[in-house]
């Protein structure tokens, strides 16, 4: 019976489970045995939570038995759903290392607002997913406990940092996975992988509980299957939440295609993402992908992002900067890696030398120097000031146009080391990526294809603030014509 | 101080804001100096992976009486900043506060000096939150610090004053004036002691005539008004010293060692900080509604300073104990409530009796006015007692003492002691004959121009009368018969 179960979506998975067709249990059981079967491999999960994943599922069951004898037709949305999460979102009772040495040991006893909002609707965590230290990276080579594989081509990476939901979601170790994304930790993997990554608008998904690197940046996201299981996640753990000042009470509801049709639709095709440095087959698949979504009724156009080369400067000003601050708190007194000495300062410096790896002391150290007496208005102050010009970039474009189709990622996956030696040729990774967190606006990437060396080619659409569901609509009608989404790779 | 040079000094104010609740988080605000270490903890003021601070509300509100009660100009929108610093009572590795845009700036307050007096310039004021607090132990030869979390995350209000100040008096009485302020304001119990309240003076000096400034000093550590005057007082006589040997004062933080009288570097300090601070991105801009700014200056109550000039016009109280009443609004209130009550003692009187035996009494037993055992009604009543001379001071002290011991009414108290003062003047009369013919020496005595035995007579009648003779109608009485004698 379980044989197939993997193969679902999570919509398929969920109708599967409701019509009694199959048990949570079943389902759960079938992950947690490929997970077995594959992980070792692949590296994806960093802590697989058997036992009470088997436990929910379980849970989840009676409740489907006992709203069956009683007729009753009211059940939590996700009811038996298997999911992963990424290493950075706390869930109570679970380890959550952030893929860092200075967390090896650190259980939260809080569980992030996303999550809990995804468990009180049902859902079974089969585990937390691999990334990058602290979320700082495109590929998952920062982690820890060692890169993720990913499922296309394993000598590849999966990207990063959500290259652990990205593998595992991909290689059907997981129906869908939660990630984070601060510079495209959820678009670029997406790519790498072939899924549907979703960024949300900053401000529409609540950061309570998401370890932070870059706070003015982070968002929570998705890794689907497809657009339409990414839309589930979204309207269940999205919204208010009083416990980040940062979320917004009202979002506004935009307007946003409805079924196949796209008429209507105008979409800006932006010059600064088609530049040197982009292969000529991602750019191929992403103009071809904008060809299908004109047949389908939509009209592109050309526009510019004027600001767009700043983006990586400005981002590795403000994003380590932000960082720095945010991981000061990792000093060995309450929880964490201690390098016990008998000088406090020493103390302080010796558990971090030992707890941080080195990207992550890298950006320390950049963000540190950033905001220095002498020099906060030479960075800081000027990347703020860039930043908003970057943003009014995307209100001016948004004017013209509903959304916009570009590449995600200059290329495809690449193979684990080619960047090894040269950070800044990983940070030129998210070149297209990062614009978007910088001005907040949502994200969503989906796969249009594959290149020659059957590695997954991502387009990236982007839209105006809270415009997700906009995104994930013409994604959706893309999805219903092209059948790239379903491809799975051979393990 | 020589009259060479000029003490220039600021005070840098934190004061504790008595909410229910700390600034970013839930937790309560709990006595830190009385409740057990780590049980108003929370992850998100213990700095745990992931926790994001909120906004209370209330705390904005009572940083907003004190700017106001302080003429400050509030920012309806300011900015929260992270001030970074490792230390194992900062959970973050940051401290949020405000630096650039703080709640409020540009406000002053008025004090008294030896020249009379001064308004005082506030520079800014704002909002951050407090450290924990650590306690260094040393245990079967092993030193080690334990860290207490019940007031991180506490909320804090900073307030700093220009350095206008030109005397040890004039810093005495500005630290009681913003005391007093955030007191009435109902923010803040004004307790040095417990650090309720942390008074910082930077201290410089310069010579008479000079415009510029001095390097400064900034003293902490100070937990009563007594080491602020010492420890300023030391401060100047140091650089004073220092400076007429040739030396220089070096920008540095001291702290006060109150059993040795001196002040020491702190070790932590000598190094220049660099706090690298930059908008707190995980709270939006703090915008405030001018409605609501307006509200709570309406809602404010009548400050010292006000109250102050109304109760030298109204109740024609000499400035110094319109000052004595008013710095605390709980005497204040005690006050006009016994002068609305009292029948025909004046406001004079009752603050005589108020700011004179009543003051003597709380003083000595450590009692203030809430802990009182009766009210204005009864207070009121005692003065009325002395105003009409049916009970004289030495009874009305009496009654003032049982009063405050037990409570109860006063005119049942002089009846119950007999301390009903005697006016009949036959009665008077035979004592003080009674007291010339037994003291017959002391009487030519006087007569022949020893005047000082007049209060030896005076003594015994009142001994004779057992202290409750109206002593007004008994020395009149002791004058006549002694000058009829002389005749």
């Amino acid at each position: 019976m379980s044989a197939g179960l993997h193969e679902l979506s999570a919509k398929q998975a969920l109708a599967g489970l409701r019509a009694g067709k199959f048990s949570s249990v079943e389902l759960t059981r079938a992950y947690l045995e490929r997970i077995e079967q594959h992980n070792p491999r692949l590296n994806a999960y960093l802590h697989v939570a058997a036992e009470s994943a088997l436990q929910a599922a379980a849970a989840a069951d009676k409740q489907y038995a006992k709203a069956k004898r009683s007729k009753s037709a009211k059940l939590p949305a996700l009811l038996g759903l298997p999911i992963a999460v990424k290493d950075v979102l706390a869930v109570a009772g679970m380890p959550a290392t952030c893929g860092s040495r200075i967390l090896e040991n650190f259980v939260p006893s809080y569980t992030a607002t996303s999550v809990q909002r995804l468990l009180d609707a049902g859902v079974v965590i089969l585990g937390k997913t691999n990334t990058d230290e602290f979320a700082m990276g495109s590929s998952t080579e920062n982690s820890a406990y060692g890169v993720t594989h990913n499922p296309w081509d394993e000598t590849r990476v999966p990207g990063g940092s959500s290259g652990g939901s990205a593998a595992a979601v991909a290689a059907r170790l997981a129906p869908v996975a939660l990630g984070t994304d601060t510079g495209g930790s959820v678009r670029q993997p997406a790519a790498f992988c072939g899924l549907s990554g979703l960024k949300t608008t900053y401000g529409r998904v609540s950061r309570y509980g998401l370890v932070a690197f870059g706070s003015s940046l982070d968002t929570v996201g998705v890794l689907a299957r497809d657009a339409a299981d990414a839309g589930l996640i979204l309207k269940v753990m999205g919204g208010y939440d009083p416990r980040d000042a940062t979320t917004v009470e009202k979002t506004p509801k935009l307007e946003k295609p409805s079924g196949k049709s796209l008429k209507g639709l105008r979409i800006g095709v932006p010059k600064e993402y088609f530049i040197d440095g982009l292969s000529a087959e991602v750019e191929n698949g992403v103009r071809e992908a904008i060809r299908q979504l004109e047949a389908l009724g939509a009209k592109a156009v050309p526009v510019s992002l004027p600001h767009t080369e700043y983006a990586l400067p400005v981002y590795y000003i403000i994003a380590p900067a932000e960082a720095s601050a945010n991981l000061a708190r990792f000093d060995g007194v309450r929880y964490g890696l201690r390098v016990a000495q008998d000088d406090l300062i020493e103390m302080f410096k010796r558990s971090r030398g030992a707890g941080f790896g080195p990207e992550v002391k890298r950006r320390i150290m950049i963000g540190s120097y950033a905001l220095s007496a002498g020099y906060y208005d030479a960075y800081y102050g000027q990347a703020q000031k860039v930043r908003a010009l970057i943003r009014r970039d995307f209100d001016n474009v948004f004017k013209k146009v509903d959304i916009i189709a570009a590449p995600s990622t200059p290329s495809t996956a690449f193979r684990i080391g080619a960047h090894g030696n040269d950070p800044l040729e990983m940070y030129l990774e998210d070149v297209f990526t990062l614009p978007a967190n910088l001005a907040g606006v949502p994200g969503l990437c989906v796969c249009a294809g594959f290149d020659g060396q059957s590695l997954p080619i991502g387009l990236q659409m982007l839209g105006p603030h809270f415009a997700d569901e906009r995104l994930l609509a013409v994604a959706a009608a893309y999805q219903k014509v092209t059948d790239w989404h379903k491809q799975a790779p051979a393990l | 101080m020589s009259s060479k040079y000029q003490p220039v000094i600021g005070l840098e104010v934190h004061a504790v804001l008595e909410t229910r609740s700390k600034m970013f988080c839930a937790c309560p605000v709990v006595d830190s100096t009385v409740g057990e270490p780590n049980i108003a903890v929370c992850p998100v003021c213990a700095g745990m992976p992931g926790m994001l601070p909120v906004i209370n509300q209330a705390a904005v509100e009572y940083a907003l009486r004190v700017a106001l009660a302080l003429n400050c100009t509030i920012n309806l929108t300011s900015i929260f900043a992270r001030k970074s610093y490792f230390y194992p009572d900062l959970p973050k590795g940051f401290q949020i506060s405000q630096y650039e845009q703080p709640l409020a700036q540009n406000g002053w307050l008025m004090i008294d000096t030896a020249e009379g007096e001064q308004r005082v310039a506030i520079r800014r004021v704002h909002i951050e939150e407090d450290t924990g607090k650590l306690t260094h132990v040393e245990r079967e030869g092993q030193r080690f610090s334990l860290v207490d979390l019940n007031r991180s995350g506490v909320p804090l209000l900073e307030i700093v004053t220009e350095p206008e100040l030109h005397s040890v008096e004039a810093v005495r009485n500005c630290a009681y004036a913003l005391r007093s302020i955030l007191r009435y304001v109902g923010v803040n119990s004004g307790n040095l002691e417990k650090g309720l309240m942390r008074i910082e003076p930077n201290i410089s000096i310069r010579p008479i005539g000079s415009t510029e400034f001095g390097t400064r000093a900034e003293i902490k550590n100070l937990n009563s008004f007594r080491s602020l005057e010492r420890a300023t007082t030391y401060e100047l006589a140091r650089q004073e010293q220092l400076v007429e040997a040739g030396g220089q004062v070096v920008q540095q933080t001291l702290g006060w060692d109150d059993g040795r009288g001196t002040t020491q570097a702190q070790r932590s300090k000598e190094v220049a900080e660099d706090y690298r601070y930059f908008p707190e991105p995980d709270l939006p801009p703090l915008v405030l509604e001018k409605a609501w700014v307006d509200k709570i200056r309406k809602g404010l109550p009548e400050l010292p300073q006000a109250r102050r000039e109304r109760f030298i016009k109204k109740y024609g109280l000499k400035a110094y104990d319109a000052n004595v009443i008013v710095a605390e609004r709980e005497v204040a209130d005690l006050y006009e409530a016994t002068v609305a009550a009292a029948k025909t003692a004046d406001a004079k009187l009752i603050a005589n009796w108020l700011t004179g035996p009543l003051f003597g009494l709380m003083n000595e037993a450590g009692v203030e006015i809430a802990g009182l055992r009766f009210g204005a009604k009864q207070l009121a009543a005692l003065c009325d007692q002395v105003a009409a001379g049916k009970v004289n001071a030495a009874g009305g002290r009496e009654v003032l003492g049982v009063l405050f011991v037990e409570g109860g009414s006063p005119t049942s108290i002089i009846k119950a002691r007999g301390l009903q003062q005697i006016s009949d003047s036959g009665q008077l009369a035979a004592w003080v004959s009674e007291v010339i013919v037994s003291n017959p020496k002391q009487a030519v005595d006087y007569l022949a121009g020893n005047a000082p035995l007049l209060n030896f007579l005076f003594g015994q009648v009142m001994q004779k009368a057992g202290g409750k003779a109206n002593p007004a109608a008994v020395r009149e009485e002791l004058q006549a018969q002694l000058s009829k004698l002389g005749k």
